[in-house]
């Protein structure tokens, strides 16, 4: 029998999950993919390239830092703050980017592709392919183009090409279509970077792979710091990249307890939300089955959240798969708590967070009350909040 | 043998590639879609495929996601689709394949949609996100219930995945042109007749070849070395675009493709 975490299977499965839902047309460009990155995984050179860059470019090791502000605030457990936020770009989006675009590199594709909400996907794509010297093109839907403005000029400075997408819900999920639409016509010459543990496989465990620097390090720090594991861990979870990356090194060690955070947006009851897991259901979109939001004709429904990196109705199978056999708990957070958390951190720490980030600082502010002081969580601050202070501004 | 089978067998006979006509069901509304069907008929269309209106058609370009949107705003549900189907069977016997992506049958339920497609009459279905491999669990309950399940072949695909569709799929095998989503085109690759001879050494099922027909002459071209000219957008873009006399329009395009259908 399979180990219950000796996944995804060779059709990319977890458990149900996963797997690879797509047109025939990008059956062999999967293939291919798959193909490359296990002869890349054997090679000794590619992991050199990656470190080099994530070390010297990066400035990875991220620190992990000990918030004691907001550990006496709260007033239980010891709070630690994985620093992804301090990688260039200031998201941990970077890791993933470098990793598939030295990828893309040894398989000859000259242009990359990538989808982006938030945009720190797209700015860290774009940042690469200016280091790397690659074609970029960017699709945002329309409606983030707006509240990430910001991201959108970055993006555009590095060179990249940014395609607003009209269709849809003109966010994240539609932004992902149209990047598929891309990559089914052009899928000789280009590279598709998807930005989260999501899509068909061979994505979720290869982003899974390359974000997996975070709970490595963080591993070797806690043991540094503390001598010792962590009690619990925390996450936002949109798509569910951050979260896979701090989770997937401990996730054998099941003394370690792990959170995932999701959006409520409005409340899970109001109907606007992105809390896949906790209030969606079971189907297939974008390439891989997992929960989703959908209604009962099987449409995927819009979702909401304030951080436009969460505002997706699927999530990565794996974290689907870590849900049904219980190994990570999912809960979500509302707009209104993420925006006390981002306030919270900035004020006790001096460290603004993405709102995405905010949604893992708010369940924290929850929980590490409650446990006792020589407890110990880490958070992954995901990402800076720099590109949020539009959104925030007038609201706090 | 099914519907589309003995359609298939009769076109040998006549010396007819078999014109596959594709329009998505709900747009403008479901009312409409019978007529539409109708119409295709006697004009000349072999087999019908009806989209099923999804949020999310990853594999469409601009022309079927706005039909889909259409569809969907209208509030099509793949429900009314079969019932839809169910009311076409009271006049006419055309082989129906329902088009579509993954997630609706799911929520429908794979056996309960078997059983429905079933009594509706509908004969096949060809789902764009469901490739052989994920597919076991649907082509039980289809095959149980006597339903056809057809898969694509791209331009990108090689000997194994042939024999991959072949073996797992039935009714007819669709090749899609070139690599892309759906959509009318002007050029089109015609490189695409030695794929074609390619899978028909491997496969014995009849090979249609759509994504990107809009003429006649476009079909005549494919129909001298294929079994089924398949047409979709370039059918939504007269339905979409339409201020009067649909029945004539639709009539005179299809028309003139069925003819160049014949060899």
């Amino acid at each position: 029998m399979k180990h219950k975490f000796d996944y995804p299977d060779e059709k990319g499965h977890f458990g149900i999950f996963g797997g690879r839902y797509v047109s025939e047309t990008l059956i062999p460009a999967l293939s291919e993919l798959c193909d490359a990155y296990d002869e890349a995984k054997g090679d000794i050179t590619f992991f050199d390239e990656i470190n080099k860059y994530l070390g010297d470019y990066v400035g990875r090791p991220t620190p992990l830092y000990f918030a004691e502000g907001m550990t006496e605030k709260l007033g239980g457990a010891k709070i630690y703050l994985k620093r992804e936020d301090l990688a260039h770009t200031g998201a941990h989006k970077i890791n993933n980017t470098i990793g598939q675009i030295i990828l893309a590199d040894r398989m000859g594709k000259k242009r990359i592709i990538a989808e982006t909400g938030a945009g720190q996907h797209g700015v860290a794509t774009a940042t690469v392919c200016a280091l790397m010297g690659k074609e970029c093109v960017i699709y945002m839907g329309e409606e983030d183009t707006k509240r990430q403005a910001l991201n959108v000029e970055r993006m555009k400075l590095l060179g990249a090409e940014v395609k607003p997408v009209t269709s849809g819900t003109r966010t994240l999920k539609d932004a992902m279509n149209e990047a598929m639409r891309d990559w089914v016509t052009y899928v000789r010459d280009t590279f598709y970077v998807i930005g989260s543990v999501a899509g068909p496989h061979p994505y979720p465990m290869m982003v899974r792979d390359f974000q997996s620097v975070i709970g490595r390090e963080a591993k070797e720090q806690i043991f540094e710091k503390e001598g010792r594991l962590p009690d619990l861990l925390l996450a936002c979870v949109g798509g569910g990249s951050n979260a896979m990356g701090l989770f997937y090194p401990f996730i054998q060690d099941e003394e370690v307890k792990k959170t995932g955070v999701e959006a409520a947006g409005h409340g899970i009851e109001s109907n606007q939300h992105s809390a896949t897991i906790t209030a969606g259901s079971v189907g297939v979109l974008h390439g891989s089955k997992t929960y989703l939001l959908q209604d009962k004709n099987g449409q995927i429904q819009e979702a909401h959240s304030i951080a436009a990196g969460l505002d997706y109705p699927g999530v990565g199978p794996e974290h689907s798969y870590f849900n049904d056999i219980n190994a990570v708990d999912y809960t979500a957070v509302t707009d209104e708590e993420a925006l006390q958390g981002l306030s919270f951190l900035s004020r006790t720490e001096g460290i603004i967070p993405a709102l995405e980030t905010a949604h893992a600082i708010a369940y924290a502010k929850k929980v590490a009350p409650k446990m006792s002081k020589d407890e110990i969580i880490i958070i992954c601050l995901s990402g800076r909040g720099d590109k949020d202070m539009h959104t925030v501004m007038g609201l706090l | 043998m099914s519907r589309i089978d003995k359609k298939f067998v009769e076109l040998k006979e006549q010396n007819k590639a078999a014109l596959v006509c594709y329009i998505t069901a709900g747009d403008p509304d479901i009312n409409s879609t019978k007529d539409i069907v109708y119409n295709l008929e006697k004009s000349g269309a072999d087999i019908i495929e009806l989209g099923i209106p999804f949020s999310d058609p990853m594999a469409d370009g601009p022309t079927i996601q706005l039909a889909s949107e259409r569809a969907l705003a209208k509030g099509t549900s793949l429900k009314d689709v079969l019932d839809s189907v169910a009311e076409i069977r009271n006049n006419s016997d055309i082989p129906i394949i329902l088009f579509g992506y993954y997630n609706p049958f799911l929520a429908y339920g794979l056996e309960q949609f078997c059983k429905d497609a079933r009594s509706a009459g509908a004969d096949g279905v060809l789902v764009v996100d469901l490739p052989p491999e994920e597919s076991s669990e649907f082509k039980d309950v289809l095959e149980e219930h006597g339903l056809n399940l057809i898969f694509l072949l791209a331009p990108t695909s090689d000997k194994e995945r042939i024999e991959l569709v072949s073996k797992n799929g039935s009714g007819f095998i669709y090749l899609v042109s070139v690599t892309g989503v759906t959509g009318a085109r002007p050029d089109m690759n015609y490189s695409l007749e030695e794929l074609t001879v390619e899978i028909k050494k491997i496969s014995k099922l009849p090979v249609g070849i759509g994504f990107g027909v809009s003429s006649a002459a476009q079909a005549k071209e494919i129909a001298s070395f294929s079994d089924a000219v398949i047409v979709g957008s370039a059918l939504i873009k007269i339905i979409e675009n339409c201020n009067d006399d649909l029945a004539g329009k639709l009539s005179d395009f299809v028309n003139g493709l069925s003819e160049a259908c014949y060899r």
